[in-house]
């Protein structure tokens, strides 16, 4: 399989859009590279798949680039296939010239406040997993029958969790969201979604476009309370972005409509606590701008914390605790400032979780161009990837490969056909592993395997 | 709602619209670079990259501009696909400078 002119074999962990766009580089570089690329789930695509709100699935199409770098000579894929205890980076050294880490940023960071364990207290990144389909998510139990739900936190992922929550069970049937979340939010009884920031309106992370869509829910009125906060002028040296998104947070204090549900945007507000009696009664903050301090606190039964991810150590790996990314200078690992030998990192686990899809393009680009300057210096390693695979063989009993994939997502786009969905995502380990190997029979109908998901589908919006 | 490439572009081209492309939308002639609104995915990863603000949603085009849509359509369509980061035009930081608000 492994084609002999590749003098070079380079591993990368993670199939999410900064290993993809690595792989990318490194096949286009013209020198004698060859690519195998380790994912965890049988599926791939990372955050595209299992973050990427379904209500966006123009953002999905990315996924096409992703296939078409799949279908570069000299890429493998090996999914299903964890790189941890297991199979170990260690073990992938000993392998291949050169190991790129490309699995992001998982752990989401806690809000350090008393009451943050109580039931109904969670992270807004599982039930973005848990709407999305993944499959360690997928019972996770949101409970969604009191009325307020609070987000901490003014990024992005933050409004996903809002307007999703906003939308009726109409606006979301359909997109690819997972058949058990559309079931529980067709039952939601969820009124008032708060979304709550510590700094002021002119420093938000919301992208403007993002905001703008909250303007056009069927039964949600947004209103934002920016009494009290000093409204800069435009100004042009500040954060184009945050200046955009601030306009339209203007354009949320108009008189609220009578739609049932509304999202409350909230501003210099500080988690202190939350209050309850092992389920979430209330939300407490400190009201941090001007002089004074007051205490706020808002009644709820659900709290969403959205304040960021970080980067899960590595055994091996060293770590940024400052950072919390693996520790690395412009892609290489470092240990005390020095770049080991032949390991690298990319995307959110190299420069913290920001930016959108394509910036993994150019941070990839950078991580592969000192893979490409280091190779010709390193040694060639011991063992060659078929011994992972030969002879690990009772470790890793099944892996799916980018054909399987195809099955998968041809078996995921005939069951949305039934349900007028895009696909209808698989969403148990099983399953994938059975369709990847053609086996799931319920559905007679087969399409050829589809590189858009969108394409037979009702586009939501 | 495709991203539109505006004339502000035009003399400066500093392409890092380019290198954030999730896509490869971007094509480019001796002025400028357009966008290929068939491909693009409506992301916004440019706006930000762009130095001179010259790329707009086209929904937010003034009356003026909105010529762009349909000249980034065509001109995506006539000129090649640009794969990485060019260097600016002659004069780009002078240009840069010398427009109004920036």
């Amino acid at each position: 399989m492994m084609p002999a002119a590749a003098r070079y074999r380079v591993a990368i962990t993670g199939a999410g859009p900064s290993g993809f766009y690595a792989a990318e580089a490194l096949l286009r570089s013209g020198q004698p590279v060859s690519v195998d690329m380790f994912e965890r789930l049988p599926v791939p695509y990372g955050l595209v798949r299992f973050g990427v709100a379904p209500d966006h699935p123009k953002l999905k199409q990315v996924t096409k680039v992703f296939d078409r770098i799949a279908g570069m000579p000299n890429f493998r894929f090996f999914g299903g296939i964890e790189v941890g205890e297991a199979l170990s980076i260690g073990a992938l050294r000993s392998c291949y010239h050169a190991v790129v880490i490309a699995t992001g940023a998982s752990v989401g960071r806690s809000m350090g406040v008393p009451g943050e364990r109580f039931s109904g207290s969670c992270q807004a990144a599982d039930f973005v997993a848990w709407y999305n389909g993944h499959p360690e998510y997928r019972h996770h139990a949101f409970d969604l029958s009191g009325e307020r739900a609070v987000i901490i936190g003014h990024g992005n992922v933050a409004l996903d969790v809002a307007r999703i929550l906003a939308k009726t069970a109409d606006e979301l049937k359909h997109t690819d969201i997972a058949a058990h979340a559309l079931d529980t939010l067709a039952k939601s009884r969820v009124r008032d979604i708060y979304l709550v920031g510590r700094r002021g309106p002119d420093q938000t992370r919301f992208a403007a476009k993002e905001l703008q869509e909250f303007l056009e829910l069927a039964d949600c009125d947004p209103v934002a309370e920016l009494d009290g906060f000093a409204m800069p002028a435009t100004d042009a040296s500040g954060d184009a972005e945050a200046q955009a998104a601030l306009a339209t947070l203007r354009s949320f204090t108009k008189p609220v409509g009578a739609r049932p549900r509304r999202c409350i945007f909230l501003f210099g507000l500080t988690p202190v606590g939350i209050a309850g009696d092992d389920r979430v009664q209330r939300m407490l903050f400190r009201r941090s701008s001007g002089h004074e301090s007051a205490e706020v606190a808002i009644d709820c039964d659900l709290v969403f914390s959205s304040i960021g991810r970080r980067t899960a150590p590595i055994s091996g790996i060293p770590y940024d605790e400052a950072r919390g990314v693996h520790a690395n200078i412009g892609g290489r690992i470092t240990a005390d400032g020095a770049a080991l030998r032949g390991i690298y990192v990319c995307g959110w686990g190299k420069r913290g979780p920001q930016g959108t899809i394509g910036t993994n393009r150019a941070c990839s680009n950078e991580t592969v161009g000192h893979v490409l300057a280091d190779l010709p210096g390193l040694n060639d390693p011991p063992a060659h990837p078929d011994s992972l695979f030969g002879g690990a063989a009772s470790r890793m009993p099944h892996y799916v490969d980018y054909p399987g994939w195809e099955r998968i997502d041809a078996e995921e786009i005939a069951r949305g056909m039934t349900t007028g969905k895009p696909r209808e995502k698989l969403v148990a380990l099983d399953e994938m592993f059975a369709a990847a190997r053609g086996g799931i029979a319920p559905s007679a109908i087969r399409q050829p395997p589809s590189r858009n998901g969108a394409r037979c589908g009702t586009i939501s919006r | 709602m495709p991203y539109v490439v505006t004339d502000l572009c035009s003399g400066c081209r500093y392409t890092e619209c380019v290198s954030v492309c999730p896509v490869e939308c971007f094509h480019l002639d001796d002025q400028m670079t357009y966008i290929d609104p068939e491909t693009c995915i409506d992301c916004g990863g440019c706006v930000p990259a762009c130095p001179v603000g010259a790329i707009k949603p086209a929904h937010q085009l003034p009356p003026d501009k909105r010529m762009w849509i349909d000249i980034n359509r065509r001109r995506a369509a006539e000129t090649p696909v640009l794969t990485g980061r060019l260097p600016p035009l002659p004069g780009a930081d002078e240009r840069k400078r010398a427009i109004p608000g920036r």
